[in-house]
């Protein structure tokens, strides 16, 4: 097991090496001269040279790439100009916030989207099947910032029960009791989607295995139908829910963007939007490797997961 | 019926689907004329006005702009971006995807190892990334939510072509001298082309959905042009006061993406003809039971089927896979119960403890009685303490049978702990000395194996193990040893015989092997079209034969050192059981078939031991009592 983890974190090198190059050759698409961008049109061209020079603009394309690279290596992120600090300190301060929204996203489109799956597929055809289906139709096509919007004016403007947007009410709060009303809302609303697409595939799975002559032996054998289903079945089903699982994760961590500016969440997805609008390309760069090879590092656990569960893996 | 109900309903909704984006479609395309107001004029005047004021039918919005003018432009503008980037993606996707898998080689891994790069993004991220690097707008926002696409057109795309490459049209136009681009037009596109047309299908309900995001964010379509992203973003800052200028486009995003997932999830479905046949509904705990008519009075035996009648239910058609059958077993009895493939003894075997699967499957009639109680329509928690503990159950082909992620030992452990309270470390215990019963060398280590492990011999003798864990009185084994080379078999089969032995174990051996029932069995019942046809003791009916199918079924079985006997293949097939002639179903393929045998009800008819569903039966079975007499 070791081995085969060490295995899946020298893979992921060669990944997140691609990743730095896809956004450094995307990022070097800007037309025109980033240092007029940042400087304004009245700058004047002995300070544009100067800018250019500072921020290494004067170099070939290649030399620039290696130097980010190694810089970041060393955890050298570059300096936001909007914000006036470094790169990494901002990613990982809003990364924070983002990781507490998208994780108990997470939580709840797995765990609720596997239970409507199991049980949509054990009572087949059923009333409940039958709501869950149509649940998860109506979950699937709700864009999320708009849930956001009505969930907004139903649960916080109408009936008062939590607050509209924020990480932590401005008076008074602060404690974990604050945090999670504030959360309710964004992290139900972002896990929506994922929530329904689990769902589905859940009880595809689950149908499929249902069907498979070794669950057959485990009712021959007299095991509890519970146990059939949430133990034989579920097992077999969840080979093929777990890589959904690592997809619908990619979904919630960056789908948490519309989430946080319509909850005002101070996380790192707002502050992406906002960079890009204030043309902080540094902070964008660096915001989008971080949160990307945090994600290949979470598909590593999702790999790790898959072959805990299945032996036939190879490890 | 339900499957096909089931079906209806999807199809109704694709319909429903179908009709919602047919009316957006038709509206947004009637704009240009239909007497609406100019979506761009402010009227600070006239801000906020609420759905059905004067002059305004949905409103205004914080310009005082009219929402209904604006909704249908920003439709228009919605769907256009988001099929234009789902045609972009298509075209780019497709292309690399085509490339990639006809060129093969080098530049295929090269290609492809960049598809595997973008898609390690999280999707919206390499979106916004795009988006940072060209700048906020609409255009941009296209581009970006194309490219983020791209990958996913490439790599089902490749794939499709990567299969299609190898087979012989491809060859043959290569031989025939047509160069690589004609052969990609002509040959691949054309069959390709549907496999790009749904992976549209399923995406362009995203892409509409994530350039309206991108709009929202401001980094889509720039004011005063407005899609419906942009609208429900400008609408935000009124969320609480002026609810309905954010709910209006909202919807309107709504209703688009489902009809469109609507359709697509119909599309899929009509093309994938599993789910026509309504195959993938699952199995019940337990087979249905509806039944009809008189259930027959209780016997002393250990496990008797009577009358029983099993039918698969499939659409309007009736399958009678079992039409009266009637058996019965004695402690320490090997019945062999021989028939060709979909004679209907599985369905027999399985109707016993109710694990015939449901749908289709429903138990119409008769009985079956283990010491003289009734199985049929018996609670599920009843059938299931009975089952594994009475009556227990060897299958066909153990890797298909065997839980594939559970340790062998462990499944065994779990058949003792469904019917016993035992602990863990016991029932491991008791796991490795089942495996030492069986014989399975090793057992200690053998136990903590999962069934890839084990090879087919070892892996059956798993699987007896488990249907002996709890000492049961019936065991009944379906096809034990069909998938066991000859050796093995032979093992196995003496095995099963000294268990039967030493345990005073009964037995319903299945199998469609004379020389296997030989060995084992004191009894045989040869089924044909789902009813007894002949039953008698094993040496009895094998030497002297009375049904004209038995015989030719024994003729069929080549024997070892017989010369150069001629093996007589029955010409025909089975009849298929949803709509059986009168009379004999054998008759169609009998030899010695006379225009009685087609007319009427042929009962089980014979004397003492045998008895023969025959009106000119091959042996006299009163002469063959006196002879044993």
């Amino acid at each position: 097991m070791g081995g085969y983890i060490v295995k899946r974190l020298i893979s992921a090198i060669p990944v997140l090496f691609g990743i730095t190059v896809i956004v450094f050759l995307i990022m070097s698409l800007i037309p025109g001269d980033p240092a007029t961008a940042i400087l304004g049109s009245y700058a004047t061209p002995e300070n544009v040279a100067k800018l250019n020079r500072d921020l290494g603009l004067d170099r070939s394309l290649a030399e620039r790439y290696f130097i980010w690279l190694f810089n970041m290596v060393q955890g050298d992120f570059g300096r936001s100009y909007s914000l006036n600090r470094p790169v990494i300190d901002e990613v990982l301060e809003r990364f924070n916030a983002t990781l507490i929204l998208a994780g108990t996203s997470f939580v709840i489109c797995s765990v609720l989207g596997i239970l409507a799956g199991v049980v949509s597929a054990a009572r087949q055809y059923g009333w409940a099947d039958k709501a869950i289906t149509f649940t998860v139709l109506i979950g699937i096509s709700v864009p999320s910032f708009f849930l956001g919007m009505m969930m907004i004016l139903l649960f916080a403007v109408n009936l008062r029960w939590l607050p509209v947007s924020g990480m932590y009410a401005i008076y008074g709060g602060g404690d974990l009791w604050d945090l999670l009303r504030h959360l309710v809302m964004p992290a139900l609303a972002l896990s929506a989607v994922a929530t329904g697409v689990i769902a589905r595939l859940a009880r595809s799975a689950m149908l499929e295995v249902l069907r498979q002559d070794y669950i057959r032996t485990a009712r021959a054998k007299g095991v509890p139908e519970r146990r059939v289903i949430m133990g034989h079945a579920l097992r077999a089903a969840m080979v093929s829910i777990i890589p959904v699982l690592g997809i619908q994760a990619g979904f919630v961590l960056s789908g948490s963007v519309y989430i946080e500016i319509v909850f005002q969440w101070p996380g790192a997805g707002r502050m992406l939007v906002e960079a890009i609008l204030t043309r902080d390309l540094l902070l964008v760069q660096g915001g989008v490797v971080f949160i990307a090879a945090c994600y290949v590092f979470f598909n590593i656990l999702v790999d790790v997961a898959q072959s805990l569960l299945d032996p036939r893996i190879k490890t | 019926m339900t499957a096909f109900l089931k079906l209806l309903f999807r199809n109704q909704l694709a319909a429903l689907g179908a009709v919602v984006l047919g009316i957006i479609i038709v509206a947004v395309l009637l704009t240009p004329v239909l007497p609406l107001q100019d979506p761009n004029v402010t009227a600070t005047a006239d801000r906020f006005l609420k759905p059905l004021a004067e002059g305004h039918l949905l409103g205004t919005d914080h310009l005082g702009r009219d929402m209904l003018s604006r909704l249908l432009h920003g439709t228009l503008l919605s769907l256009g971006v988001g099929v234009a980037a789902a045609l972009l993606a298509a075209l780019i996707g497709s292309a690399i995807g085509i490339v990639a898998g006809y060129v093969g080689g080098r530049t295929d891994n090269f290609v492809m190892r960049g598809v595997d790069m973008l898609m390690a993004f999280p999707y919206i991220l390499l979106a916004l990334a795009i988006v940072a690097a060209l700048g906020p707008g609409l255009m941009n926002a296209l581009i970006a939510v194309a490219a983020v696409n791209i990958p996913f057109f490439a790599r089902n795309i490749r794939g499709v072509t990567v299969s299609l490459a190898g087979r012989e049209f491809i060859d043959a136009a290569r031989l025939s001298g047509m160069s690589h681009t004609r052969i990609v037009l002509t040959e691949l596109l054309p069959n390709v082309l549907p496999v790009i047309i749904i992976a549209m299908s399923t995406t362009i309900g995203w892409m509409i959905l994530e350039t309206a995001g991108l709009s929202f964010l401001g980094l889509g379509s720039q004011p005063p042009q407005a899609d419906l992203g942009s609208m429900l973003g400008e609408a935000r800052s009124a969320l609480i006061t002026y609810p309905h200028v954010s709910v209006i486009p909202g919807v309107m995003i709504f209703l688009i993406v489902m009809s469109v997932n609507l359709l697509g999830d119909g599309l899929r479905d009509a093309l994938d003809p599993r789910l026509r046949s309504g195959a993938l509904s699952r199995p019940r705990a337990t087979t249905l039971v509806d039944r009809q008519g008189e259930v027959p009075e209780a016997t002393d035996d250990l496990l008797a089927i009577q009358e029983l009648q099993t039918q698969f239910h499939v659409g309007p058609r009736i399958y009678r896979a079992v039409g009266g059958v009637s058996l019965a077993v004695k402690p320490g009895e090997c019945l062999g119960l021989i028939g060709e493939s979909g004679s209907g003894k599985s369905v027999t075997a399985l109707s016993v403890m109710g694990l015939v699967s449901s749908p289709p499957g429903v138990i119409t009639g008769g009985a079956v009685r283990f010491q003289g109680k009734d199985l049929i329509g018996a609670r599920y928690e009843a059938l299931r303490r009975m089952r594994g503990d009475r009556v227990a159950y060897i299958f066909q082909d153990p890797l298909s049978t065997l839980h594939p992620l559970y340790r062998v030992g462990d499944q065994l452990a779990e058949a003792i702990r469904s019917h016993h309270k035992v602990g863990k470390d016991e029932a491991r215990k008791r796991a490795v000395q089942l495996f030492n019963d069986v014989r399975i060398p090793n057992a200690q280590n053998r136990i903590d194996n999962y069934p890839h492990e084990m090879s087919g011999g070892m892996r059956q003798r798993v699987g007896i193990a488990m249907a002996l864990a709890n000492d049961p009185d019936v065991i009944i084994a379906d096809e034990p040893t069909t998938a066991l080379d000859v050796t093995v078999q032979a093992q196995i089969l003496s095995l099963l015989n000294d268990l039967r032995r030493d345990r005073g174990l009964a037995i319903v051996f299945i199998t469609h092997d004379f020389g296997v029932v030989a060995q084992l069995c004191d009894r045989i019942a040869v089924m044909y079209a789902g009813r007894i046809v002949e039953e008698g003791p094993t040496n009895a009916v094998l030497e002297r034969p009375a049904h004209p199918y038995t015989k030719r079924l024994i003729a069929c079985v080549p024997e070892l050192g017989g010369g150069r006997r001629e093996l007589a293949a029955i010409r025909g097939l089975p009849p298929v059981v949803d709509d059986l002639p009168p009379g004999c179903a054998f008759a169609p393929r009998c030899d010695k078939a006379q225009p009685d045998c087609k007319k009427g009800e042929i009962p089980l008819d014979g004397a003492g031991t045998r008895a023969v569903r025959c009106l000119y039966p091959e042996a006299d079975l009163t002469r063959d009592e006196e002879a044993t007499a």
